[in-house]
């Protein structure tokens, strides 16, 4: 029988092209800004002078601070929401050029609105649970791994003051809050009562917690660096400038980077982790089971780890929000001694927040290239890499940054050798690699797809 | 900041995530069909009826792995500690450290040795 | 059936002793802010859901017949306590307790349920064992306990600043505290062999592999 195709316009309507700038624009936007408004506002010194401006009863402020609380953690959630479901829309167009296809392109110009689809169709669908599956269990496992994912993201720093809050033991807190999402979906597989979504937790269970001693380990380096588990303070010892990032100053920080980076892969259980639900094994692992919104609420802690773990790599070792040539004091000493702060301040903050968004952009970016470049390693091969490799490896970096830091203490100017020296090697390798992509792409020029059909 | 203060926020994140999270399952439930039958129960299995129990017995190098985990986990508690201190301490406590971490790698070369790291179950 | 009572009873009084306080307070006498939040405050409403957390969840821990629920239960329990933590200005501690029991000691209880031959009723494999033992066990310490909670001078205040504990906890271990510190990694070296001689007994066994991975 044939099937009926019409294929799609080719030119998308001056409306919905409209719209979707106004839309692909205007959430960055929208979610970005408030982001920066909010979270130097909400603070309870500044709630209480807003509201001592303002003439209010100060017995007022506990419950103003809690429901401003309320409405950080609100934007908070909403933004990790949607980055992820953007996030999924650019894996699939990048995933489409990759392999030579178009991807998503019917819902919304290049197919933008695909990500807001996919939620109300997983709205619109059966929730179900198996029979014989826990139900209870079943029900509580999505829980789990959406609050772990919250409470993570909290206190990621967006820029020069824009944090919910800055822990005292904020790396440490980082990466025990993954104990939430290994229980939840140790639960998930145990409560689904199928085979497959069993392999698939124990598996992502064990995956997650050993990845979890590499990136411990190599999270030491820079927390050696800086003296301080703070993540604002890990940034603040670092500077805008490439040599003076953690990654370049140490040459054990420079593996411990890439330590840390394919464990934060494997604990989100990206590609070339994705043992968990290998499809092709598997079916779908822990997922198995799972179909309306309960799915979709794992797939956006899936989707919105990508984000998180590109922001925690980013501030251990590529410098966080500091801009180049500004200091993190000199943004201090613009706030003046008003209840809000000055515009200049404003001004800096929103720039350290494009600096951050940016590298942490990048990164997300590297993950997806990643993911749509290497094959999935085998279960042997995996633990095989975590404990023969990168714990080792780690440890490495560890002991050598103990003696690099005791010469640090003797020789101040070695870092700022190492700095400069990686940085020149990185910068000639990037342009080594840009100048062979340009070539292969010379070389294919030909053979080019027709990809215009956004 | 007192403690409250700080910790706050995560509370208040634990909550609303929570809440959130419900309620778009709960908007599911209410908006979604619900047309249960025995074969949408079934749990997956390729097609077939299920065979056997689900609940298998796990491979016991998962129990090897948790147990690694705690105990670079813990080892992994003290030295955050003093990885804060490192550039104040000195030559003493960096032999102090090099005493514990050796103890470990010791105890990580036993286990590779034995073989408990492979994962491979024939 | 009593297993269900026993639970009721302990929420309803978790419940009724949360509304006394909070009415107790009311009846002193406050506004409409410090009704919600007033002289309890903030910190004390946290507190007492904190405790019940813990409270609630031990006793899941102890009543349920699922050892899979048990588990849930132990996690509360266990998050419950690190909250606590955090109000004694402890937050190293508190992470500790989130790395090491809920990451760790958890995972490995579920690993462990999972290891176990065929749990093949989980609804009753937690079944209520030595209720005379236990009950004597109960009677034994619940005077002690309570005499305790009574007759200590507990310090009341809140500490007003959260001091980093971090670097007192790494001075205190690498001073005063080395020797533990550094018999801690003997400790940790003695599990790491105790679990591989454990595992190798298990492999070592005449029945065939039936296990998964």
């Amino acid at each position: 029988m044939p099937v009926n195709y019409s294929p799609p316009p080719k030119s998308t309507p001056k409306v919905i092209v409209a719209v979707t700038l106004a839309a692909a624009a205007g959430i960055p936007f929208l979610f970005l800004g408030l982001v920066l408004l909010l979270t130097p506002v909400l603070k309870p010194a500044t709630i209480d002078g807003l509201l001592s401006n303002a003439g209010i009863d100060p017995s007022w402020r506990t419950p103003a601070y809690v429901a401003a609380l309320f409405v950080l953690a609100l934007l908070m959630m909403n933004y990790g929401a949607i980055f992820s479901g953007v996030i999924t829309w650019w894996e699939r167009r990048v995933a489409g050029r990759i392999q030579s296809r178009i991807g998503p392109n019917r819902a919304g110009f290049g197919g933008f609105f695909i990500f807001i689809a996919d939620a109300v169709k997983m709205l619109l669908k059966e929730d179900l649970v198996p029979a014989d599956a826990d139900a209870l269990l079943f029900r509580a496992a999505p829980y789990f791994v959406v609050t772990g994912f919250a409470l993570t993201f909290v206190v990621l720093p967006f820029g020069h003051s824009l944090v919910v809050t800055d822990l005292n033991v904020g790396v440490f807190y980082v990466t025990s809050v993954t104990a939430l999402v290994v229980v939840g979906i140790l639960i998930s597989g145990w409560a689904s009562n199928s085979k497959w979504a069993l392999f698939g937790g124990v598996r992502a269970a064990a995956q997650v917690i050993s990845y979890e001693i590499p990136a411990g380990v190599s999270i030491f380096v820079p927390i050696a660096m800086a003296g301080t588990l703070s993540m604002q303070g890990i940034i603040r010892a670092q500077g805008g400038l490439p040599w003076e990032w953690f990654v370049f100053r140490n040459p054990a920080a420079l593996i411990a980077f890439f330590v840390l980076f394919t464990s934060q892969l494997a604990e989100a259980n990206r590609t070339p982790f994705d043992l968990p639900e290998a499809e092709s094994e598997l079916v779908a692992g822990y997922l198995s089971e799972y179909s309306g919104f309960r799915f979709a609420l794992f797939f956006l802690v899936e989707w919105g780890n990508i984000w998180v773990l590109s922001a925690i790599v980013t501030t251990l070792f590529l410098g966080g929000w500091q801009i180049p040539f500004v200091s993190a004091e000199y943004i201090d000493g613009l706030r003046g001694a008003g209840v809000l702060p000055s515009l200049a301040w404003w001004g800096w903050n929103a720039v350290s927040m494009a600096v951050f968004t940016a590298k942490t952009i990048a990164l997300c970016n590297l993950v997806i290239w990643l993911r749509w470049t290497l094959p999935r390693v085998r279960v042997d091969q995996m633990m095989g890499l975590c404990w023969k490799y990168l714990v080792p490896a780690a440890f490495a970096c560890f002991v050598f940054t103990l003696f690099w830091e005791l010469a640090v203490s003797v020789a101040p100017r070695i870092e700022l050798v190492s700095g400069v020296g990686f940085t020149v090697i990185a910068v000639v390798l990037a342009v080594l690699f840009a100048r062979r992509v340009h070539q292969n792409i010379q070389a294919v020029q030909g053979e080019k797809i027709d990809l215009s059909n956004w | 900041m007192t403690p409250l203060q700080t910790y706050f926020p995560l509370a208040i994140a634990f909550i609303v995530a929570g809440a959130l999270a419900a309620l778009l399952v709960g908007a599911a439930a209410l908006l979604g069909p619900r047309r249960p039958s025995a074969v949408k129960a079934a749990p997956f299995e390729c097609g077939s009826d299920p065979i056997g129990s689900a609940r298998e017995r796990f491979g016991v190098k998962f129990y090897m792995v948790a147990l690694l985990f705690i105990v670079f986990d813990v080892e992994a508690v003290f030295v955050y500690p003093w990885a804060v201190l490192l550039r104040d301490l000195g030559w003493s406590g960096y032999i102090a450290m090099a005493f514990f971490a050796f103890t470990l790698v010791i105890g990580l070369a036993y286990v590779w040795k034995k073989g408990a790291l492979e994962m491979e179950t024939d | 059936m009593p297993r269900k009572i026993v639970i009721w009873v302990v929420l309803a009084a978790l419940v009724v002793t949360f509304v006394g306080v909070l009415g107790a307070r009311m009846a002193e006498g406050a506004v409409l802010p410090e009704i919600i939040l007033g002289p309890l405050g903030l910190t004390d409403a946290l507190f007492y859901l904190f405790a019940a957390m813990t409270f609630a969840g031990a006793a899941t821990v102890a009543l349920s017949k699922n050892i899979l629920h048990s588990a849930l239960g132990l996690l509360a329990a266990l998050m419950g306590t690190g909250s606590l933590y955090v109000f004694l200005s402890a937050d190293f501690l508190a992470v500790t307790q989130l790395l090491v029991y809920i990451g760790g000691v958890l995972v490995l209880i579920l690993f462990a349920v999972m290891l176990t031959n065929r749990i093949t009723e989980v609804k009753i494999s937690n079944a209520s064992l030595g209720l005379v033992g236990g009950g004597a066990l109960l009677v034994a310490t619940v005077p002690v306990l309570v005499f305790v909670a009574i007759a200590t001078p507990w310090a009341t205040i809140v500490p007003a600043e959260l001091a980093p504990t971090t670097r007192e906890i790494g001075n205190a271990f690498l001073t005063r505290w080395l020797l533990p510190f550094e018999l801690a990694s003997l400790v940790l070296l003695a599990t790491l062999i105790g679990a591989v001689v454990i595992a190798r007994k298990e492999l070592k066994q005449d029945e065939p592999d039936t296990s998964v991975s």
